[in-house]
């Protein structure tokens, strides 16, 4: 059960982690340094040792700490989420301390919360994209990325290294298959550039 | 006897070994030529659009590299720019193969924040349609594992009776395949006439087919010889890779959310959750055959003890958009649903966490909210994504063959994995 009881014993002798609110379920805020310690000791001790998510928020450009890393554990034998908050400290260039160690399902978490937070977590096994393309230079899940995205060029530099080839990427405004709607149809759009037939003269049989 | 001959029966002492181990031994002393071989992105074993990169020795896998991200649409983002409701088409394309229960997942997570209480009779149709889309989301997973394994005919006969449910799900939804039924506060619309008494025929009927499919496959020498053994995940790895659903539990893990944290009334229905012993391959199919036979049970339940009344939160002003008529006829309804349509259902600020327990696995829903009708952040945590990170892992040190039948046993899909 997680009542009171088992809320003191946690928090005693442990001054890097605090309880930050009780809702839905009980929420700790974890100071970076001391986490893979307090894993180790809920998943070891406490029965925590499903670590079912881990991901990120970022709260702005303009809060003081602006990315916090979130966690939930669940207890098979308390049947109960923990849920740990970890503020990182540096706003520009975020990091924690890998928890893959502690629990190998933050391997896949770890790199998913990089790849589209930028968070760093050092001495994670692995730390590379694994949504987006290893060259793929923004973070996208950051507030000041764009809804729309961002064009860049397309992953294929293996591939054109290979084969010479060019990889351009595929047109989303003002390509050749979009008409300005300025002028005449057969001015403006590239495909009925067929000299043989305008809007006057009917296309010939 | 002299001693040379004795030497020779000394060392053909037989040694019990589990093929598992042998492949260990065999990679471990593997000293050929290595191979490099991709599989995918676009290959019919992965499902979808699952990429492998493998090194292999021989016939012998020796490391294994999934890549991801094929199908990436970015949902996490997209969810952050809509009002709550408008996400729900969004929940249809994670697992597509069981759209329903994503809708009801998303829906309960919302509505867990808002701190609302639902009418008796929307929860149990929430249940309803999870269960009958667990039902569909097995008999394709069963099928098309069998055609993993080379049995072509069980998947007609689970094809056939999916097909039945998805004109169940037509007549409800109006789709039969991104159903978006859920609205925050209860249900799109209330169950047809007459759709109950259809639907229980079809459950009726059921286990018939299951048997048909059973008698196929269950003990099917072939299929057996195939996955006995193949793809064995301990408990202990399954928990420390965060498996959920059949694949969790088929190594031995009693963890059903349904019944370790009921949700939508899923206390008030009797069922049994089936446990495997092994955690292979074979046993991963065992319990999604034994799961749809209970899910059948839960079904005529509901269907058994179908409460009356609304099926959305009426008293939920701010959330639930008034019914049609009322819309047209009065200027109070006429405004909540103009504020709804246009400001999104408002949510009070703060943080949650809900998990449903899915065809798939538990599928969870992380949103924090800043108060409105705009999502602040809202993670999905895919239990694909979780189930596919054991790969490199399980895959070395079996057979170039076993990966068909290893990835059609985990029962992923890719547009959940990706998102």
């Amino acid at each position: 059960m997680i009542d009171d009881d088992f809320v003191k014993a946690l928090l005693e002798g442990r001054d890097f982690i605090s309880v930050k609110h009780r809702d839905d379920c009980l929420t700790l805020d974890c100071l970076p340094d001391s986490l893979i310690g307090f894993c180790k000791h809920l998943r070891d001790d406490q029965t925590f040792d499903l670590l079912v998510d881990l991901t990120a928020v970022d709260h702005g450009e303009e809060a003081d700490s602006r990315f916090q890393v979130v966690l939930h554990l669940y207890s098979l034998i308390h049947k109960s989420y923990v849920r740990l908050h970890v503020a990182c400290p540096d706003n520009q260039s975020p990091s924690i301390p890998s928890i893959s160690s502690v629990f190998p399902a933050a391997n896949w978490h770890e790199r998913e919360t990089f790849d589209m937070f930028g968070i760093k977590f050092s001495d994670h096994p692995n730390l590379k994209r694994i949504l987006m393309w290893d060259d793929y230079p923004y973070f996208p899940l950051r507030k000041e990325f764009p809804l729309a995205g961002i064009e860049v060029p397309l992953p294929a530099a293996d591939v054109a290294e290979v084969t010479g080839a060019d990889v351009d990427p595929a047109p989303m405004m003002g390509g050749p298959f979009v008409a300005s709607g300025n002028g005449r149809m057969s001015e403006a759009e590239p495909r009925a550039k067929d000299e043989s037939w305008t809007e006057e003269s009917e296309k010939p049989l | 006897m002299d001693r040379g001959v004795r030497e020779t029966i000394v060392s053909t002492t037989v040694k019990e070994v589990q093929i598992g181990d042998v492949g260990a031994q065999a990679a471990a002393h593997a000293d050929g030529e290595r191979m490099s071989l991709n599989v995918g992105p676009s290959h019919p074993t992965t499902h979808g659009v699952l990429r492998l990169l493998m090194e292999l020795d021989g016939d012998l896998i020796t490391r294994c590299e999934p890549v991801l991200g094929y199908l990436h649409r970015g949902d996490e983002k997209i969810a952050e720019n809509m009002t709550y409701n408008q996400f729900v088409p969004y929940t249809d394309r994670l697992d597509y193969l069981a759209p329903l229960a994503n809708n009801v997942a998303y829906a309960i997570t919302v509505e867990k924040l808002a701190g609302l209480k639902l009418p008796e009779r929307c929860e149990a149709i929430r249940v309803l349609v999870c269960e009958m889309a667990r039902i569909s989301s097995h008999l394709l997973g069963m099928g098309v594992f069998g055609m993993d394994a080379g049995a072509w005919t069980p998947f007609m006969y689970t094809f056939t009776e999916r097909e039945k449910l998805y004109t169940l799900f037509e007549e409800l939804t109006g789709a039969r395949f991104t159903t978006s039924y859920t609205r925050i506060g209860g249900v799109a619309r209330d169950l047809p006439e007459g759709w109950m008494s259809k639907v229980e025929k079809f459950v009726d009927e059921l286990p018939k087919a299951i048997d048909e499919v059973e008698k196929l496959l269950t003990r099917n020498r072939i299929f057996l010889d195939r996955t006995e053994g193949i793809g064995t995940i301990s408990k202990e790895d399954a928990i420390a890779y965060g498996l959920t659903g059949p694949n969790l539990r088929a190594s031995g893990v009693d963890f059903d959310l349904r019944k370790d944290k009921p949700y939508s009334g899923y206390e008030k229905y009797e069922f049994d959750v089936p446990i495997g012993t092994k955690g292979d391959c074979y046993d991963r199919y065992l319990i999604r055959i034994e799961e749809v036979r209970q899910s059948i049970l839960i079904v005529k339940q509901v269907i058994a003890s179908m409460p009356g009344g609304l099926w959305y939160a009426e008293d939920a002003k701010k959330i639930f958009a008034p019914p049609k008529e009322k819309v047209m006829t009065s200027m109070e309804e006429l405004i909540q649903n103009f504020m709804i349509v246009t400001e999104g259902p408002q949510v009070p600020a703060g943080e949650t966490y809900f998990e449903a327990e899915n065809p798939k696995g538990a599928l969870g829903f992380y949103l924090v909210s800043k108060g409105g009708g705009v999502p602040y952040r809202l993670k999905i945590r895919a239990p694909s994504f979780c189930n596919l990170s054991i790969l490199e892992k399980l895959v070395p040190g079996h057979m170039l063959s076993d990966i068909t039948v290893i990835l059609g046993s985990l029962d992923f899909v890719m547009g959940e994995c990706d998102r």
